[in-house]
This record gives C-alpha cells, sequence and structure tokens, in this order.
C-alpha cells in the first residue's frame, strides 16, 4: 500500500546564459522559495532529493556533494537521482517514491544545472555521453545525433519542416509569459527555417539554449498536507509516474519513434487507472501536457510516444494549432526548454513546476483558461537518447 | 512570482568578474573488453566483425559479450562484408567544440550488410559524395585505410561511399 503524495509548491530561478551564482547558491535559490511557498521551513523536511546532469558541465565531480547545502540537503536522508535531461522529471519521481515507500513525509526536490562554466561552449562536455571506443573517435556532438534522428523521424513519415518548425515558433512565443525565461519572443516560421544552418536538419531555431538555472519542490504525504493545514487548492497529487530506459547501443535501434517513451508512459497511466491508451481518450483524460522539447522535433516525437497522438500525426496536428495554449489540447504552455531555456536537469523540473503552477491555477498569464484543469503529463528524455521519464499529476480537488 | 537570478554579459563573464581557470589534464588507457576488441582487431583486418545470438536467431554489429534481449553470452563471431545501407545521416556544419567548418561533415549511421535486425550498425561518416545526393536506403561500401596504417579503431575505415554499382 502506496501513501498518495501530493506537490504542495515549487521554486523556480531566472533561466540564463550565464548567471553570477554558483549552482550552489542557484539551488538555494529554488530551494529557499519552494519551501516559502510551501509555508514551511527545512526543519520540517525529512529527506532531499538532488537532481543534476553531466558533471562534466561544472568541471566538479559528483556535484551532488557541492550541491547538498543548496538543496538543503545537510545532515538527511539525501539521494542525488541523474538520468541526463530526463533528471528534471524523474527527480519528483524520486519524490515521490520516497514519501510513497512511508520512508520520509516531507520531501525538498531540487534539480539544478549550471552549463555556462565550460569553455569555450558546453559541446566539448557533451562529447563524453558517447561511446569511448567506437564513437568518440569519429569526433560526434550533441548535435549530430539530433540531426540523426530528426532525419530519420522525418522521413519515415514525410513530415514537412515548416510543420516541425510551428514547434519552435509556438514555444518561444508562449516563453514571453514565463518569468524565468531567457528566449520568450515571437518568431515567424520562415525565420525559424531560414536560421543558421548547424547539421541539416537542424537550424539555429530549431534548438534550445544551454542554460543555467534551478527548479525545486515540495512534496509531502497527504498526513502532512492536512497536519500543516495546506488547502486542496495548493496541492496537485502525483496520479502516476513511468520512466524506462532503452538499450544504450542506439545504432541498433530504429530512431524514428521513441519506444522507451511508450512503456514509460504506459506504466504512469496504467498506474493512475487509466487503461485506455487510444490517443483521443488519453487526450480527453489529460487536459494538457509538457513533454520535453530540447530541439522543436523532440515535442513531437515525444507526444507520440506519449500516445497523445498516433505515430506521425503530431506534427500536422501542431501544425494547425490544436497544441496552442488556447487550443483543444495544449501542450508545452510554459514555453518549455525551446523557450525559457535548457538547463539541463533543471529544464525538465521547469516543465515539472508547469504541472503543478497550471493545475493549481497559478500559472498567471501563461493559465490555461476555458477549462478545468484536471490533470497534466510532464515527460523528460535523456542519456544516449534512451530514456524516459514520465509523471501524470491531477489538480487537488479532483478525487 | 518573483524568481532569482543576476545575469552576467559575455563581457562581464569574461572580463570583469573573478573567476577561477582550471583546465584538468586527465588520460585514459581504455581496455576494449572481450567483445569490442575482437571489433576493432577485425577493422585492422579490414573487416567488419558482427555477432550471432543462438537463442534469437540473430547476427548483430557492433559485437556484444552477452545478448541484450535474452541475456545469453554470445560467442559465434561472424565476418560481415564491409558494405551497408544508409539508416539515417546529416550534413554538419559544427564540430565538437562547436566551431563551424565550410567543408561539412557527413555523419551516418550505417546499416550493415548481413545483420538481421534493422538497423544493426554504427555510426560513422560518409565521402566522396556531394551532400546533396545522399539519401536514406543508398547501399555504401568502406573506404579503407591501407593496411600499414591501420591501428584498431573505428577510423581504420577512413569513410564510406556510395556503391557504383548501386
Ligand atoms: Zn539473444
Amino acid at each position: 500500500m502506496t501513501k498518495k503524495v501530493g506537490m504542495v509548491s515549487v521554486g523556480l530561478t531566472q533561466f540564463q546564459r550565464r548567471a553570477k551564482e554558483t549552482g550552489k547558491e542557484l539551488a538555494y535559490y529554488s530551494a529557499k522559495m519552494a519551501l516559502d511557498e510551501a509555508g514551511i521551513t527545512r526543519k520540517d523536511v525529512d529527506g532531499v532529493i538532488i537532481g543534476s546532469a553531466p558533471d562534466a558541465f561544472d568541471g566538479v565531480h559528483q556535484k551532488h556533494e557541492y550541491l547538498t547545502d543548496g538543496s538543503g540537503g545537510f545532515n538527511l536522508p539525501t539521494m542525488r537521482g541523474y538520468v541526463g535531461g530526463g533528471t528534471g522529471v524523474f527527480s519528483p519521481i524520486q519524490g515521490w517514491y520516497s514519501i510513497a515507500s512511508g520512508v520520509n513525509d516531507v520531501v525538498l526536490v531540487t534539480t539544478e544545472e549550471k552549463m555556462s562554466s565550460v569553455q569555450p561552449s558546453s559541446q566539448a562536455a557533451f562529447l563524453t555521453i558517447f561511446d569511448n571506443m567506437i564513437e568518440r573517435p569519429l569526433g560526434p556532438n550533441l548535435v549530430w545525433i539530433f540531426a540523426l534522428e530528426m532525419r530519420r523521424y522525418m522521413e519515415k513519415h514525410g513530415i514537412p519542416k515548416e510543420h516541425i518548425a510551428s514547434v519552435s515558433v509556438k514555444n518561444k512565443g508562449n516563453a514571453i509569459d514565463h518569468p524565468s525565461a531567457m528566449l520568450g519572443k515571437k518568431w515567424t516560421l520562415d525565420e525559424v527555417l531560414n536560421s543558421e544552418l548547424l547539421a541539416d536538419p537542424v537550424r539555429l531555431l530549431d534548438i534550445s539554449p544551454v542554460a543555467d538555472g534551478a527548479v525545486s519542490f515540495v512534496m509531502m504525504s497527504e498526513e502532512k498536507i492536512k497536519e500543516f493545514g495546506i488547502s486542496k487548492d495548493d496541492v496537485a497529487w502525483v496520479d502516476g509516474v513511468g520512466w524506462n530506459v532503452d538499450t544504450t547501443m542506439w545504432t541498433n535501434r530504429d530512431l524514428y519513434y521513441p519506444k522507451y517513451v511508450e512503456k514509460a508512459a504506459k506504466q504512469a497511466y496504467n498506474m493512475a487507472g487509466m487503461k485506455d491508451h487510444s490517443p483521443e481518450a488519453l487526450r480527453k483524460w489529460l487536459t494538457f501536457a509538457e513533454p520535453y522539447d530540447p530541439f522543436n522535433y523532440k515535442e513531437l516525437h515525444h507526444l507520440e510516444g506519449l500516445q497523445l497522438f498516433g505515430k506521425g500525426k503530431a506534427p500536422k496536428a501542431a501544425f494547425e494549432g490544436v497544441t496552442a495554449r488556447d487550443g483543444d489540447f495544449p501542450v508545452t504552455p510554459s514555453g518549455g526548454l525551446l523557450g525559457v531555456g535548457n538547463p539541463i536537469a533543471a529544464a525538465a523540473g521547469m516543465k515539472s513546476a508547469e504541472l503543478y503552477l497550471q493545475l493549481t491555477g497559478k500559472a498567471g498569464k501563461r493559465q490555461i483558461d476555458g477549462r478545468d484543469m484536471e490533470r497534466g503529463v510532464a515527460q523528460a528524455w535523456g542519456d544516449l537518447m534512451q530514456v524516459g521519464t514520465v509523471l501524470v499529476m491531477k489538480g487537488g480537488r479532483i478525487e | 512570482m518573483k524568481v532569482r537570478g543576476t545575469k552576467l554579459t559575455s563581457d562581464e563573464f569574461h572580463n570583469k568578474v573573478i573567476a577561477v581557470k582550471h583546465a584538468p589534464e586527465i588520460e585514459y588507457d581504455w581496455a576494449t573488453g572481450v567483445a569490442i576488441s575482437k571489433f576493432l582487431k577485425g577493422l585492422k583486418d579490414g573487416k567488419i566483425i558482427g555477432v550471432y545470438c543462438d537463442s534469437c536467431d540473430r547476427t548483430v554489429t557492433p559485437p556484444r559479450m552477452f545478448c541484450e534481449e535474452c541475456f545469453s553470452p554470445m560467442s559465434k563471431y561472424v565476418d560481415l562484408p564491409d558494405t551497408g545501407i544508409i539508416n539515417t545521416f546529416s550534413i554538419a556544419y559544427i564540430k565538437t567544440d562547436a566551431s563551424r567548418v565550410e567543408k561539412p561533415q557527413l555523419p551516418a549511421v550505417i546499416d550493415i550488410d548481413g545483420t538481421s535486425i534493422s538497423p544493426s550498425g554504427f555510426l560513422h561518416l560518409l565521402d566522396e559524395i556531394n551532400p546533396d545526393d545522399i539519401k536514406i536506403g543508398m547501399k555504401v561500401k568502406a573506404v579503407w585505410k591501407d593496411a600499414i596504417d591501420r591501428t584498431g579503431a573505428i577510423t581504420d575505415i577512413k569513410y564510406f561511399k556510395k556503391m557504383e554499382d548501386a
């Protein structure tokens, strides 16, 4: 019998290309804000989760040691989980099971990334994720593998680039209303399509910017939520969680479809009691989605892995406005990594935070209106194109 | 919602604030293991090596010591042809350090002939082709370094090129 777990607050820093603050200081900002928003102090916390991606960015090995103080974790059961880009959704999942299992009652979760330290760019640090024996000698970079996957996806379904580019226009536009955003701006489709060519078919405005930032959450058991007298209106309940990792041999898989995201999503939906995995049923059951969008095509790829659109069907739907913030099925109302920025672990942390903010009606100018905010799904992706992490949350008033 | 964080401009970051610089010097020698050492020895000999799983009845490359599907040991190494088809590719204008190049690099996943899942192959580079002519599904063949220059590395194959008779 697992305990019911709710998220009761979030804290975010500004996302930016170069922060003056250290990673630890950024973690303090977001962790402190989450505690203040929940109306509790560090003394009330009995467990801490830290999520942060490759140490190579910071140049500080085992950086959870370094981040412990900023995350409020010293003298507490503190744990770091790390699945690359998938971390920001994996961290609240870890928060969930540390409470659901009965080990902890009040958990402070912090996701942090500081990417500006590595010189001259983060690309050199990304090299270390490739296979050390038969890939690194070829001099790969991260944009290559996105370009390879994007082309495979486009070729398989005959997807026009315009449909994919529309995701950049939408998300960077949505980000104008996000207080943490570094790149909120109204771009035209032509500007995205004609931006600097990096690795065909990937262009500059198809990509999210590297960033420094942190995002935190406070999660509690239902009993503690009652004990602290926290209103149901301020709670988003964890409804389902799932995660899945595929083989690291990515050249032995067809990249056009993220099977591991499908498996993670179905795990989460089943846990939430949702057995009908058809796109129509899921889009009715969920009010909105925050899939991982480090590149514009990835949002579409992941919507299909999440079973929210059939294979090859997401691009046209996005192009036609179905996934706009005021569309039939809003996707990435936050502005996403493409617009708010991509401090890796904190970026997907921001997506998890958006579930909370939308479901509790606290998303400000980004608030999806005209409908009951029942349920949302956040998803992240990482490691070497192989991990899917999925979090479904429902509004505090939904039984 | 008020969020915190202090922005540094590029000029402030590189010239105005006190920064501590460090360039680590670390070297690694990786033993290449049971399976990849066979693969690399094969490359030195001008061959692409795969491995066969009895219980799954499938041949894959790069070879591994155990089958990730059925978790049985794999020890039947097989010689594969040095040909395959382009599973996907890119025309890349940026290098590992994010600097730009004039002549694009042409990374591709090559689905090696003689394997029994699709794709089964590895990342490599294309050359001797106009980038505009590259297509998914195109048949390609390895172009090897001279035997005397081969060291047992993935770069013993210089690149893959379009097969003339395809
Ligand atoms: Zn097998």
